[in-house]
């Protein structure tokens, strides 16, 4: 079959690798009909994750057909069409009997402070990714889920982490009615955090980032108000003032460790790697949002220490709350939002391509160049 | 105002929102969303049949955190340890827990080392690494790519000079030691 795989840091290219065997009882295979790439994908592309080691197969945003599965595999069967939770979780240890199914146990022996997740380094458990035209799925009886009949194919796919992922990070904010909610991050995280806000009654969300293209989407698709923070000498002022001086309620990190505006920050922790991640817009949520306010950190950070304003964060009396996302939690009340036409998550889909490409894809996603928010790949097409 | 007990931050009323956005309040009740409450005990819902799972077959010394008690029963087979990299991982996991900078540290020298050990032994296969293809520089040029770089309020520019450096960096670095080396033996034999 045809994979993605990791040669590097910045390089990538498709190989001729084995259809991954059945490992586990519970396995199923599943042939990927179409894989996204995440912005996570690019903390393993820049070498920002320990233990990514060449040879792998990235991808956690996937749905396919199943084409085989293991003797103890009970709710799936050859041909279901499915879509996979980013997360591995066994669905039945400590964390997963209590929802918690991004922390499960069983399923990473590299780390304990991080569940299984797909194509995402050995620090999350070695497994190879669905960049690829087959891919091994563990726990078949747990993660994957029917597509249903209504829905579509690019919906589905951005159900598999990103619309999750955004949707989560509202919730972790706590919103309540009136709110107003800063979103740090106009990425497809960024994006679906927005437009989430409003669900959860939000007041007033304005949406953060640097790229005027992006922006312009937080505006039409997630109807945010909008600030470029390469036009303000200081955002944090700026966001003070446009909230009476108050600051906001919730503020949500969708950028992650990447995070740009600080030359210094950022070249420590994304090009010399000496930082876990680069904490700027965590920083700056915890200097904007109001005292005794929330910050909901979606954006991902690696396992090494950051430079973490932890200081501010007491004394403001404020609570974080973060987590990788728990995706298939968040599916029914999903799948009735998009059904009621609350949520069109392949709205926000830029660039289509076949895995042949999928080198240039990572560059173009990486760089941020022709207009690219969320890149599908399609295999064999 | 932060500094009377009153303060009015809402431009619009709620019925204003709802009519202008679709679904807005739909989640309203803090109580009923999917993620609350947090911890959720509720075993069945899962769909797993098993109080512990079956365990996976270790084909090679599988090399874990020793934070767990034991091998976990499910795990990744990508990409076996090998050569110095693979030294380099096997010492970290086994000597260091995750709570210490040298676990983290160690490996992340091996990603660099698993680079270098990856880049020289494709010269010996009939799919040497490209540079070109692999970074998918083509795109700057195939799609609307390198203009884009230009739009205003980008802030990347600021770093983008360092990226081919990184990449090509351990390149040039290779190409110089190794013609140093062919002309250090050439000097000898003649
Ligand atoms: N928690 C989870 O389960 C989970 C799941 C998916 C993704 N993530 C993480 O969420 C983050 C975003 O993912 P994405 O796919 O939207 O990525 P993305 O790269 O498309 O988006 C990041 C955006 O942040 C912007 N940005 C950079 N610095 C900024 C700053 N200081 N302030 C405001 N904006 C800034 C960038 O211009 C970009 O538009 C990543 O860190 C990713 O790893 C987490
Ligand atoms: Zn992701
Ligand atoms: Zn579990």
């Amino acid at each position: 079959m045809k994979a993605m795989v990791y040669r590097g840091p910045y390089k990538v290219r498709v190989e001729e690798k084995d259809i991954p065997p059945i490992e586990h009882p519970n396995d199923a295979i599943v042939r990927v009909s179409l894989a996204a790439i995440c912005g996570s994908d690019l903390h393993l592309y820049h070498g920002m994750m320990p233990d990514t080691r060449v040879g792998m197969t990235f991808g956690h945003e996937f749905i396919g057909v199943v084409e085989d599965v293991g003797s103890s595999v009970q709710n799936l069967k050859r041909g279901d069409r499915v879509m996979v939770p980013f997360n591995v979780y066994c669905g039945s240890c400590w964390y997963c009997a209590r929802g918690l199914y991004s922390n499960c146990h069983n399923v990473n022996p590299n780390a304990t402070a991080v569940g299984g997740i797909y194509g995402y380094s050995h620090t999350c458990g070695g497994y190879d990714g669905g960049q690829a035209e087959y891919v091994r799925v563990p726990f078949a009886d747990v993660g994957p889920a029917l597509i249903p009949e209504w829905m579509d194919d690019e919906d589905a796919v951005l159900l598999t982490d990103a619309l999750s992922t955004g949707y989560f990070g509202a919730q972790l904010g706590d919103i309540v009615e009136g709110d107003t909610v800063v979103v740090f991050g106009a990425g497809p995280v960024g994006l679906f955090a927005a437009k989430s806000s409003w669900l959860m009654g939000a007041g007033r969300v304005i949406v953060i980032d640097h790229l005027d293209y992006r922006l312009e989407k937080a505006r039409t698709f997630a109807s945010a108000e909008t600030y470029n923070f390469s036009e303000y000498d200081d955002i944090v002022v700026h966001l003070k003032k446009i909230t009476d001086y108050l600051g906001a309620d919730v503020v949500i990190d969708a950028v992650g460790a990447e995070a740009d505006g600080n030359f210094l920050q950022h070249v420590t922790a994304a090009k010399f790697k000496l930082q876990g991640g680069s904490p700027i817009a965590l920083n700056w949520a915890i200097d904007s949002v109001r005292k005794g306010g929330t910050v909901s950190v979606m954006g991902a950070y690696g396992p090494m220490f950051s430079a973490v304003k932890f200081g501010d964060a007491m004394n403001k009396g404020l609570t974080l709350r973060m987590n990788q996302c728990p995706v298939k939690r968040q599916w029914p009340r999903l799948f009735e939002h998009i059904r009621n036409g609350y949520l069109k998550p392949s709205d926000i889909v830029t660039h289509r391509i076949p895995l042949e490409h999928i080198a240039e894809g990572y560059h173009m996603f990486s760089s941020k160049l022709d207009g690219c928010i969320k890149t599908l790949i399609v295999p064999g097409s | 105002m932060a500094y009377t007990a009153h303060t009015n931050k809402q431009a619009e009323t709620s019925d204003e929102l709802r009519a202008r956005i679709p679904g807005w309040g739909a989640d309203l009740d803090p109580k009923d969303r999917p993620s609350v409450p947090r911890l959720k005990f509720d075993p069945q819902a899962s769909g797993a049949h098993w109080d512990f799972p079956e365990r996976q077959k270790e084909k090679w010394p599988r090399e874990r955190s020793i934070e767990h008690k034991f091998l976990t029963p499910v795990f990744g087979t990508s990409s076996p340890p090998k050569g110095l990299s693979g030294m380099l991982r096997k010492y970290a996991y086994a000597r260091f827990s995750e709570g210490r900078a040298a676990h983290w540290l160690i490996l992340l020298a091996a990603d660099r080392v698993d680079a270098i050990e990856s880049h020289l032994a494709s010269f010996a296969t009939g799919r040497p690494d490209n540079p070109i293809t692999e970074t998918g520089i083509r795109t700057e040029f195939r799609r609307s790519g390198f203009p884009t770089r230009f739009a205003p309020g980008r802030v990347d520019r600021a770093h983008t000079w360092i990226d081919p450096i990184l990449v090509a960096g351990p390149w040039i670095l290779a190409a110089g030691s190794t013609a140093a080396v062919a002309r250090a033996v050439l000097r000898r034999s003649s």
